[in-house]
């Protein structure tokens, strides 16, 4: 009703993969022994980011109809 | 450990999650738009909530814990619990609640019985949500103090480590708090969606990098005990199987007393369902709810079975094991430790593991600072959405089943809203003070769950009868119910679990027979409350008077027009959803037999 739910999980997720991408290209490498070498910060958040994206697209398609 | 990232990420989703209630807060004008987001969602929508609404973090922590205790055998509540549940209740029973249009579960039994199986239901649904939204709250600030999560900030700043409990513990319920008294069941409904995304979001990368360094499902399959890895090996005894519980005990304890008991009759649940757009959206909730459902094993159960597959691991700067770093656990999963650091052993002799701490454990071992931030705030998220769940069921149970019922029958619309608000806040001080009762009884979790299962156990007899047999009536719906919790009571107090001391576990009545795992006493308990629920319904209801037919149109199945799905799309018929759900669960069952 009157807030289409896919704005701010748009909103969310494509700030927590900016978010994530940020901190994956600024960090020590290092840290990423525990995740068995990935750079997982910058790869999830990539997806992230990606999903937030196409909720954000979804949510104003809705919202002009 | 946590880093300026990982705070961040989580203040940002507490910012949300307000922010959210906020925007909603303008379109909440009337108490339907309060208590069921003015019957508005759409389906695709109101079934994520359904699912993210019963996807309490108890869920996320016990199913891996379950994993890593019993192995994937713990799939059955998915595939033998939930999803049959889940699909009977959208096809069969959401004509009736929606067509209904009760706006709860006890306003249902109203209109089909009478006033006193309304009461009896709403009272105990009210008490048990209560308390379920408590035990969340404790469960939560206990896993943040185990976690260390709030350690740094509170050192930072001076304050004792002993108010990190206490501040976890106010600090979510202020928080739900906040976005329920603004947007109701909207705000509730569409941050349960968010948690949906956020916990697929935390676990799918921990299960991938998980399967990644065991060498996937085979390599699982290589190093664990083949019980580990396959569903239904040895299930035609009790005794050949981990679980302790034969095939049939299962899928009629488990698969059909509880599972049904609860996903049918549940207001928590049922309530995301009710405030869907149409009638066929509300029928298709349950259904588009099951097939993440379906999945959600590989999601919560396989980081348990991870957790033990790994070898022993050198767990002292991971989650409560300080005093633990001694005694070597299992992979992941540490020992329990009592107050004094001593590893706790049961009446062997052995150690015994603390299973819980497997999924938290996975998500420190495996995620480096960043990621782990959105793991713990995907957690979080689930505790608390766990909570709004039961608070918003509260809210709408005391205002149109308590108090509009017993204590003001005819106030304005606009003050049902105030009291609604009002509802929520004594609520959640309701929640905070059964959360701290749990600090004080350590037994209490038991007694509640045991509690929980007494009075859902015979629920689904009642609601069955009710929606498929004209004859019920409400002195044979009210006796049924009563005599169906005694026998779950009497079942429990004649027996015990194997190993089981009489107490809690059973047997304080007297020992009439042992089973071989506390699995089996519940599923059994279940099926003796649900066959007396049943029977002594049929028998009163036969006794006494019937209604009269034109009360029932609508409520029950034989004088109600089947709903029509002209001019629908093959996506959103109901039947088609459950065929295509069912046939995938039984090759999931399949496959991992």
């Amino acid at each position: 009703m009157g807030l289409d739910i896919r704005l701010p999980i748009g909103f969310l997720f494509s700030i927590f993969g900016l978010l994530l991408i940020a901190y994956g290209a600024l960090s020590d490498p290092a840290i990423y022994q525990r995740s068995l070498g990935i750079n997982i910060n910058l790869e999830w958040g990539i997806v992230m980011l990606v999903f937030g994206a196409i909720m954000l697209a979804l949510g104003r398609r809705g919202t002009k109809l | 450990m946590l880093r300026t990232i990982d705070w961040t990420i989580m203040i940002v989703y507490f910012v949300f999650v307000l922010g959210i209630g906020a925007v909603l807060k303008r379109y909440v004008k009337t108490s339907t738009d309060f208590f069921l987001a003015g019957r508005s969602i759409p389906a695709w929508v109101a079934g994520l909530a359904f699912l993210s609404a019963n996807l309490g973090a108890q869920e996320v922590i016990g199913m891996g814990a379950s994993g890593a205790k019993y192995g994937i055998a713990t799939s059955h509540f998915y595939w033998i619990g939930a999803i049959p549940a889940m699909v009977f209740v959208g096809v069969f029973m959401m004509p009736f609640y929606y067509g209904s249009r009760a706006r709860s579960v006890p306003e249902y039994l109203r209109l089909r019985f009478d006033e006193k199986t309304r009461g009896l239901n709403a009272v105990s649904f009210a008490i048990m949500t209560l308390f379920s939204s408590g035990i969340s709250m404790y469960a939560m600030a206990k896993l943040i103090q185990i976690l260390h999560i709030f350690d740094a900030p509170f050192a930072w700043l001076g304050l004792p480590q002993a108010w990190i409990f206490h501040f976890s513990l106010v600090l979510s319920a202020l928080v739900v708090l906040g976005y329920i008294l603004l947007g109701g069941l909207t705000s509730a409904i569409y941050n349960e969606v968010v948690q949906f995304f956020l916990i697929v979001a935390g676990f799918l990368p921990l299960v991938y990098l998980g399967l990644k360094n065991v060498g996937g499902w085979t390599g699982l399959q290589a190093t664990l005990n083949p019980a580990y890895t396959h569903s239904w090996l040895g299930m035609g005894s009790a005794h050949t199987n981990r679980l302790g519980v034969e095939w049939f005990g299962l899928t009629m304890g488990l698969g059909f007393v509880l599972s049904f008991g609860y996903w049918c009759t549940d207001f928590l649940v049922i309530q995301r369902a009710m405030a869907a757009n149409s009638m066929n959206a509300a029928r298709c909730t349950p259904l588009i709810a099951a097939f993440p459902k379906m999945l959600f094993p590989l999601l919560v159960i396989l980081p348990g079975l991870i957790a033990i597959a790994l070898p022993a691991q050198n767990l002292a700067n991971l989650a409560g094991t300080h005093a633990a770093a001694t005694v070597p656990g299992e992979g992941l999963v540490p020992v329990k430790i009592d107050a004094s650091g001593q590893a706790i052993r049961n009446q062997d002799g052995a150690v015994q593991l603390d299973y819980d701490l497997a999924t938290p454990n996975m998500l420190l071992h495996y995620f480096p600072t960043g990621i782990l931030g959105l793991g713990l705030t995907a957690l979080l998220a689930s505790f608390m959405s766990g909570m709004a769940g039961n608070v918003t069921a509260f809210n709408s149970v005391w205002t149109y089943d308590i108090y509009q019922s017993y204590i003001n029958k005819t106030a304005s619309d606009a003050h049902y809203l105030w009291m609604g608000r009002m509802a929520t806040i004594f609520g959640i001080a309701l929640s905070i003070a059964a959360a701290y009762m749990a600090t004080r009884f350590n037994n209490i979790m038991d007694m509640l769950q045991l509690v929980f299962a007494f009075v859902n156990a015979p629920l689904f007899a009642t609601f069955l009868l009710g929606m498929f047999w004209k004859r019920t009536t409400g002195h044979g719906a009210f006796t049924g119910l009563l005599s169906g919790t005694v026998a779950a009571a009497l079942h429990q107090g004649l027996t015990l679990p194997q190993g089981g001391i009489p107490g809690v576990k059973g047997g304080w009545l007297a020992l009439m027979h042992v089973y071989p795992s506390e699995m089996a006493q519940n599923f059994w308990t279940a099926i003796y409350a649900w066959t007396t629920c049943f029977l002594i319904t049929i028998i009163v209801s036969l006794l006494t008077r019937p209604h009269e037919e034109k009360e029932l149109v609508g409520l029950v199945y034989s004088l109600t027009e089947r709903p029509t799905q002209h001019g629908l799309r093959w996506y959103q018929r109901p039947a088609v959803l459950a065929i295509v759900v069912l046939a995938a669960t039984a090759l999931l069952n399949i496959i991992f037999r």
